[in-house]
Formats: structure tokens, sequence, C-alpha cells
């Protein structure tokens, strides 16, 4: 048993590699490469001619991808920004001053994680304060429904550091604001790794909260993935909708090859204590 | 704390000791300046108008006839809910939602776990093995949707592999297994990684001593390596429920809710009645996810830390 275990686990764990993730990605680059005629009906063939970068090149001015690209940008930077800074500034309070009200207010501040947001609502919140449809509005409401991802991870994370550091610190006079930025935020720094990738995640592939809030005024991958597709089921142009994916998803394959290590240890990081 | 410590030990002390009150409130003074609670203020004043305050709105709005068509908003009371109730899809909404969810957690458990299991031993494969699985994880859920729409048409690359010709995304009775089975496919390879974290915290020398007790390798496995892997189940099964609960881009890109609505999960619901222009109707139905979540998660989750802490 054990022996055979040995020699047939390699085998069984290519073959289901292959399979299950093998050819789901194999059909997104031979369709991705065909012709429109040949994609109509998506198979594993390969394509009769390679035109991928042609393809590429459509969906590219298509697809609005250079706009698309700077809009998931201009809202995923500035709301991790906001979530590492406010979320951890709050997460060092709730972990170091243990009073009654800081237990209710911790609560609540992580009761996001498991509430779903109100997703209509806020659209009517965002049009009363002249939100609706901007990249503000949008950065809010991710900020919103984040921070208690943040919160929670980082409050538990600052209760595992001795506050001799800080003590030190502030014995020689240094103010919160200096403490908090010098000494605190570097030692954050394994879980805040943890967060942004999470985060990262989240918002740069949604659709769902944009579909509410942008509402088709501000151009992100995901919604413009939807609409050439949307586009595209009615037209049969199954060749785009995989150039598209191919393109969308180049970046984060990248960024998993280079730092692979870093975002499984990131992932795994506060599930399992 | 000090009492109780010092009448368990009978320590024999004379004086009494000194009230533990009066430390702790000179460190709390000390504590207002060196951690301010203004620090606070940022973080709760976004929490505050992007997400309790919509939130306190949907117990209003849920209760108006606010939509696309007129500017003016009345209370109605409970005529959206009465109304969604009459026609069968209220109940029908939370019940697919549920069964959704419950499909999803028990798929990406199941497919986690295993392979976790299959490639818990660190090799070269094993870890490239791993990387493939994490893709589906960090690709676009709308992405992995579109794909298995193609993969699954009626002349798809599925039927002619098998042989079969099957509609997978239009029956009526299996497709929300089908769709299930996709949100646990983008979402297994993080189980994974749970599941093999959480197999790695197990210590080497309790398996080492099963093993001298005569325990086979199987039961070494289920009798010690199983029940010690409580905390990640906690996990993986409160974030897929969740998640699933919430979920919306692989139902959306697959089968949009249908055949004849039988995948439509409240998101898509909420989604489809909002771009109608029936804001109140979408209101009443996220206030419903709201109560299913609140309701449901908490226990859950009690349920699953409490086995835990037996084990």
């Amino acid at each position: 048993m054990n022996r055979f275990w040995t020699k047939a686990q390699p085998v069984a764990a290519t073959a289901l590699a292959l399979v299950v993730i093998g050819i789901p990605l194999w059909l997104v680059l031979v369709t991705a490469a065909k012709s429109q005629g040949e994609a109509l009906n998506p198979d594993l063939s390969l394509p009769q001619r390679w035109q991928l970068l042609e393809n590429l090149k459509q969906v590219w001015v298509d697809g609005e991808v250079p706009a698309a690209f700077f809009g998931s940008l201009l809202v995923v930077v500035p709301t991790v920004a906001l979530l590492l800074t406010f979320g951890s500034m709050a997460a060092w309070i709730l972990a170091r001053r243990a009073t009654r009200l800081n237990a209710v207010l911790y609560a609540l501040g992580i009761s996001g994680i498991v509430l779903p947001p109100a997703v209509v609502t806020v659209v009517l919140l965002l049009r009363q304060l002249g939100l609706a449809g901007s990249a503000v509005g949008m950065i809010g409401v991710y900020t919103g429904i984040y921070l208690s991802t943040v919160i929670f991870f980082v409050t538990g994370f600052v209760r595992t550091i001795p506050p001799a550091l800080e003590e030190a610190a502030q014995i020689d006079g240094a103010g919160p604001v200096m403490v908090f930025w010098r000494i605190v935020l570097p030692l954050l720094r394994p879980v805040l790794a943890t967060a942004t990738i999470l985060i990262c995640l989240y918002v740069w592939n949604d659709v769902f909260y944009a579909f509410f809030v942008i509402g088709g005024r501000l151009d992100t991958l995901p919604l413009n993935l939807f609409r050439v597709a949307s586009a595209g089921l009615y037209l049969n142009n199954w060749h785009l909708i995989f150039a598209y994916v191919v393109l969308m998803s180049l970046p984060l394959v990248v960024v998993l090859a280079v730092a692979q290590r870093k975002i499984i240890s990131g992932i795994t990081g506060g599930a399992v204590k | 704390m000090s009492a109780p410590r010092t009448a368990v030990r009978e320590r024999p002390v004379a004086r009494p000791l000194p009230a533990p009150d009066q430390p702790r409130r000179a460190r709390n003074s000390v504590r207002r300046q060196t951690h301010p609670m203004w620090f606070l203020a940022p973080a709760f004043a976004i929490l505050l108008v992007f997400f309790f305050l919509p939130t306190l709105f949907n117990f209003i709005y849920a209760f108006t006839d606010w939509s696309g068509f007129k500017s003016a908003i009345n209370p109605t009371g409970f005529d959206n809910f009465t109304q969604l109730a009459s026609d069968g899809t209220l109940l029908r909404a939370v019940r697919i939602t549920l069964v959704y969810a419950v499909l999803v957690a028990l798929f990406q458990n199941l497919f986690g776990f295993g392979l976790a299991v299959l490639l818990e031993r660190d090799t070269t494969l094993n870890r490239v093995v791993r990387i493939l699985f994490l893709v589906p994880v960090l690709m676009s859920a709308l992405a992995v949707g579109y794909i298995f729409q193609a993969l699954l048409k009626p002349q798809g690359s599925l039927n002619s592999l098998l042989g079969i010709d099957y509609a997978w995304l239009g029956d009526t009775t299996w497709t929300i297994v089908v769709v299930a089975v996709i949100h646990a496919w983008k979402w297994m390879g993080l189980s994974m990684l749970i599941y093999l974290a959480g197999l790695k915290t197990i210590p080497e020398d309790l398996l080492e001593a099963a093993r001298i007790d005569g325990a086979s390798r199987v039961r070494a496995f289920w009798a010690i390596r199983f029940p010690l892997l409580a905390p990640a189940v906690t996990f993986n099964v409160a974030t897929a429920l969740l998640g699933s609960m919430n979920g919306f881009d692989i139902v959306q890109a697959t089968t949009g809710g249908g055949p004849a609505r039988t995948t439509e999960i409240l998101n898509i619901f909420i989604y489809r009645t909002f771009g109608q222009g029936l804001f109140a109707q979408a209101t009443a139905m996220s206030l419903v996810l709201f109560l299913l979540v609140a309701l449901l998660a908490f226990p859950v989750i009690r349920t699953l830390r409490r086995r835990e802490a037996v084990l």
C-alpha cells in the first residue's frame, strides 16, 4: 500500500491537474487563438491558424482595455491604501486598550465579515452624497465592505506582538502618531501583506458591487469583460471573450508565478491558528 | 483574574492584596495618552457611512414604494414582502440560495480536502500542481463562469469527450448542482491551502505514537489527523457558506438564473429587479439576504467552534 502510493501519487496528481485545470485553461487558450467562424462552437481542437495576437489586439481596442485597466487601478490602489492605514490604526487601539467600549466597537468593526453589504440602498446613499457612479463612491463602498476583514486580521496580529517595543519608544518621548508610524506599522508587515493579497483578489475581480455603484460610468476590467461577453454571447464571439479572459488573467498569472510563496503563506496566514 | 487564582492556590497571605482596580485605572489613563481613541475615528467613520448607514436604510426602504419610475417615496408597510411571498418568489429564492450554499460548502470542502491529502508531501511536483490549482482562485469569477458555459454547451467539449448529449446548464433540477460544482472548482484551491496548513500543524510525534501502538496509516489518519483539522474545517465551511450565499458572478455568467429561474439565488434576483427599476423590491430581497445570513452565520460558526472545543 505504502510503496504503491509513493509510485501512484505523482501520476494521479499530474493526471488530475491536467484534466481538472488543464482542459478548461486549454479551451481558453485555443479558442482565444481562433477565427470567429472556428470559435462559433468552442472545442478543444487546435486552431487552423493561430491568430491569438490579432484577437488580443481587437479586444484591446473594442474592450477598451487600457481605460478599464486604469479604471481598475484607480479603484484598487486607493482602496488598499485606505484599508491598510485606517484598518491598522483602529486595530492597534482595539488590541491594546481592552475596555468594554472597545469590545463593543471591535464586535461592530468585524461584523462586516459575516453580514452582507446593503447593495441597493448604498446606491441611494451615494446619490444623496453626490458620489453615485464616481470612483470616490466605489472606493468608499469597497473600503466599508472590507474594513472588517482588515480589522479582524490586524487586531489578532497586534495581540501577538509584545508591547515592550512601543513602551520603550514612549519612554523616549515619542507621541502616539510617531509610535504607530515608526514602531507598530513596520511590525505589521506580514499581516498587511496577507490583507493586501486578499483585498486585491476581491476588489480586482468584483463585478457585483461595481454594477450597482458604478453602473457603467467608469470602466473596470471585469465590467468590460461583462460588456464584451454580453454583446459576444449574442453575436457568438467566443474568440473575443476568451481573448479578453487571457488578457485579464495574464497579470495575475505573472504575479502568481513571481510571488507564489508569498501568496500561499499570505492566504493561509490568518486562517488556521 | 488575581482573586480566583489565590483562592485556588490557597496562598497564605497575611495582608490583603492591593485592590486590582487601582493599577488598572492608572494604566488606563496612561493608555489614553499612548493609544488615543481618535485613531479609531477614520475607520469607524467609513464603516458608519458606507456600511452601517446603508444597512439601516435597508430596514427603511424595504417598506416603501421606492422605484425608478417616480421621484416620490412613500411608506407602504409590508406590501413588498406580501407581494414577494404571495407569488412564491421569496420562498423560492431563499430555498435556492440555501441549497446552493450547502452544495458549494460540501463540494468545496470535499475537493479541497481531497487535494490536500493527495498533494500533502512537499515534492517539487506537488508544489507545481498546488500552484496550478490556485490559478482559478485568482481568476475573475466571471471569466470562470464563461469558461464553463463554453465547456458545458450541449455541443460543447465535455459532451464530445464523454460522447453524450446533455444540457448541463439547461436542466431545471440538476443545473443548480452543476453551478455549485463550478463555484467549488473556482475556490477549491483556497480550501486545499487551508487544509494543507492544518495538516502541517499536527505534531509528528502524535502520529509516531499511534504507529508504535500499531495503528495502520488509514486508521491513524482518521483517528488522529482528521479530528485535529477542526479549525481548518470551521474556517473552510464558514467561508464557503458565506461566500456562496453572497454569490453572484458564477451564476450570472453560466446561467443568469435560468433555466426557468431555478438557479436564481438572492443576489441574481436583486440585480435583476434593480435593473428593472424596482428598487424597493430589490431592497426587500436585500434585507431578506441580510437577515438570512445573520440568522444562519452565528449559529453555524458557534456550532463548528463548539465541536472544535470538544475535540
